[in-house]
């Protein structure tokens, strides 16, 4: 872990002196200051309260690089299958941490689709109002990010407009002979009464191990509306960690889904900042893991202020010696009455090595306030295993059914019927059956 | 078509069937009557391949094959179909869905070819209209929400879809009232055929009276303790279980 601090310390300071002029910008004070933060937190270690169930040490052993210095090319044939089937849509695709035109399609017509450098350049303004202002500074791992900020998606709905197609966020890491570390960074701001709906998805083409420390920053301001989707299926020599943080403005309503099934090791922080009155915030999740598999979801949802609506609801199935965390914290300021607050999360243990963590962490001081909270762990019904097998479906799809059936209220916020199938199909493929759900 | 010879079942070490004997032939009915804890469902769940039960004694045979080695799955491939008496809710998965899945699964294993969309929709229609079924019905999640008399209906129409050789109907009588009842017995009255054979499983009489059985047991302590036609039914309905407490043999 010492070993890859130094060398992300060193690499800072040659990353500093590309910058040249560049280096006196607010957006470089920001990620100067992220980088001290960093260097006294240092990486997170199970004494730290919120990394005790999850241990980084296997996946900062690697002697990654950092920046890849030959670029690879990579043909759309190979990556088509991770993109949305049939279905126009905006797409910025990212290789191994640079943007590649030739994959992508954006926009600066209505409003904006394209990448976090020209945000820099061309929009001063946004980078120095938005930019480090939703992820908290006590976080050492995006802080990290903020610290090499420099590529990633930028999305910029205006006023009152709504994007007319979905946006497609891809990032692909190649195979360079070696274990490579990317830290991609997206800025999202919807404003007043903007809608869009977005899919973020980092996929690993190399059969090395591969560190993904991405960070995204998400505004949405009043009465904007947003669904954002997270696709987390990559291999198994993947390690993603996710550092996303949402401030909503009043009367704006924020659905976030994430779907969770492949990389080796996944650590989600997603903060919701509710900062103004009459907010609707849904965060729901499907985990699905096998084999040595470590899934870890800590969410934060802060109510602030009062009138604040949030519906959490996380479902998880473990196979194998799969691990999973799901720690929820929901705080209640005093101001925050009529505060609706629920939180559910739910899991299936398929086999005695399986485990989870799941710790609900509610703190509420304000007095009138529904707030509500659930978490089991259980196996499959015996019962309604026998049920579907005297209607003549073997154990194994039987059990698929039963499984898909628990989990599939997670999809209830996915609008989009291309996502719906695209997930469909993932949660059959990772259950091993070939059911066709869709009729 | 089923013969149960000597079958002794036992969960947990209590033995809860001790020693029936049945047999059923194509184009009967059999009506299973006997008090409650007597081993009714315990025998309708043994047919049908519950594994919590452990067979201690005797052999079950499926047109002359020995059932006792098949999972449920395979009973089912083989034209076995349990009605249940408590079906389970199953969320997200629509009762289209299911019946599809089920279908394909039992034609696969006899290596026919799934069934055509459109011809599944064409037969699902059909078989709803005899259980006089709204085709809301075809989209909502399996059982969920579902109150006791729709379950029982779709438990009905699965058999109607899947046109099984042997029907058991364990206390599908149950819960549902005088009208409900009417229409589930005239669904499985259209069923009945001279190849096909069903099993009732019941409490109370009144179910045969929509549902004419050719042949009436009575189960207590895990045994037949006696076997007569339509009549007994009544005889039971009239008197009560206590008079056949004593062993009959």
């Amino acid at each position: 872990m010492e070993a890859l601090k130094d060398k992300l310390e060193s690499s800072f300071i040659v990353f500093e002196n590309e910058l040249n002029g560049h280096a006196q910008t607010p957006v470089h004070q920001k990620r100067r200051a992220a980088m001290q933060r960093f260097e006294d937190m240092g990486f997170p270690t199970k004494r730290d309260e919120e990394w005790k169930y999850t241990s980084l040490k296997p996946i900062l052993k690697h002697d990654y690089r950092l920046f890849p210095n030959e670029e690879n090319s990579v043909d759309f044939s190979q990556i088509k299958k991770y993109f949305l089937n049939d279905v126009d849509a905006y797409k910025l695709v990212f290789i191994d941490g640079v943007y590649s035109s030739w994959l992508s399609e954006t926009t600066h017509e209505r409003f904006d689709v394209c990448t976090f450098s020209s945000m820099l350049n061309k929009f001063s303004d946004v980078a120095n109002e938005y930019f480090g202002q939703a992820l908290p500074e006590y976080e050492a791992l995006s802080s990290l990010n903020t610290a090499f900020a420099r590529e990633g998606a930028f999305i910029r709905i205006k006023k009152s407009q709504a994007a007319d197609k979905p946006i497609q966020v891809l990032f692909f890491t190649t195979e360079h002979g070696q274990e490579v570390m990317t830290q991609p960074r997206n800025l999202i701001l919807l404003e007043e009464n903007a809608e869009a709906t977005i899919t973020e998805r980092h996929q690993s083409l190399s059969d090395k191990p591969v560190l993904t420390n991405s960070a995204t920053e998400i505004f949405v301001e009043r009465h904007a509306r947003l669904c954002y989707h997270k696709i987390q299926n990559d291999n198994g020599q993947a390690s993603l960690i996710d550092n996303t943080s949402i401030r909503q403005k009043g009367e704006s309503s924020v659905t976030l889904g994430t779907y969770s099934f492949g990389n080796r090791f996944i650590r989600n922080n997603l903060n919701f900042f509710l900062d103004e009155e009459h907010c609707e915030s849904h965060l729901d999740g499907i985990t699905i893991g096998d084999d040595q598999q470590l899934i870890d979801h800590h969410t934060l949802v802060d109510h602030k202020v009062p009138h604040c609506y949030s519906n959490e609801l996380y479902k998880g199935i473990y196979d194998d010696k799969a691990h999973g965390v799901f720690n929820g914290k929901v705080m209640v300021h005093p101001h925050a009455q009529k505060t609706n607050a629920f939180q559910q999360n739910n899991n299936v243990l398929l086999t005695d090595k399986a485990s989870v963590d799941t710790k609900p962490q509610l703190e509420i001081y304000a007095d009138d306030v529904a707030c509500s909270h659930g978490c089991t762990i259980g196996q499959l019904d015996d019962q309604a295993l026998f049920y579907l097998m005297t209607r003549g479906i073997a154990r194994r799809e039987a059990q698929a059914l039963l499984l898909y059936a628990f989990a599939n209220d997670g999809l209830r916020n996915v609008k989009l019927p291309e996502l719906r199938k695209k997930l469909n199909r993932m949660i059959a493929k990772k259950l091993n059956v070939n059911l066709d759900f869709e009729l | 078509m089923l013969k149960i010879n000597n079958l002794h079942a036992s969960v947990e070490g209590t033995e809860i069937l001790r020693g029936v004997n049945l047999e059923v032939k194509p184009g009967e009915v059999h009506a299973i009557m006997g008090p409650n804890g007597s081993g009714k469902s315990t025998l309708s769940s043994v047919i049908a391949g519950r594994e919590d039960y452990e067979i201690t004694q005797g052999n079950i045979q499926f047109e002359k094959e020995d059932l006792l080695d098949l999972g449920p799955d395979e009973r089912a491939q083989k034209g076995i179909f349990l009605s249940f008496q408590y079906p389970v809710e199953i969320p997200g998965v629509t009762v289209t869905n299911f019946l599809k899945t089920s279908i394909n699964e039992l034609r696969k294993a006899r290596g026919e070819e799934p069934l055509p969309a459109n011809k599944l929709l064409k037969k699902m229609r059909e078989k709803m209209g005899l259980l006089d079924m709204d085709k809301s019905f075809l989209s909502r999640s399996l059982n969920e929400g579902f109150s006791g008399g729709e379950k029982k209906r779709n438990e009905i129409f699965q058999m109607a879809m899947l046109e099984p050789k042997l029907g058991i109907l364990d206390e599908t009588d149950s819960g549902l009232d005088i009208d409900a009842l009417r229409v589930v017995a005239k669904g499985v009255n259209t069923l009945r055929t001279k190849d096909n054979a069903i099993i009732l499983i019941t409490h109370y009489q009144r179910l045969l009276d929509h549902i004419e059985p050719d042949y009436v047991h009575v189960l207590s302590q895990g045994k037949i303790v006696k076997s007569g036609n339509k009549e007994l039914a009544l005889e039971l309905e009239e008197h009560g279980y206590d008079w056949l407490k004593e062993p009959a043999v």
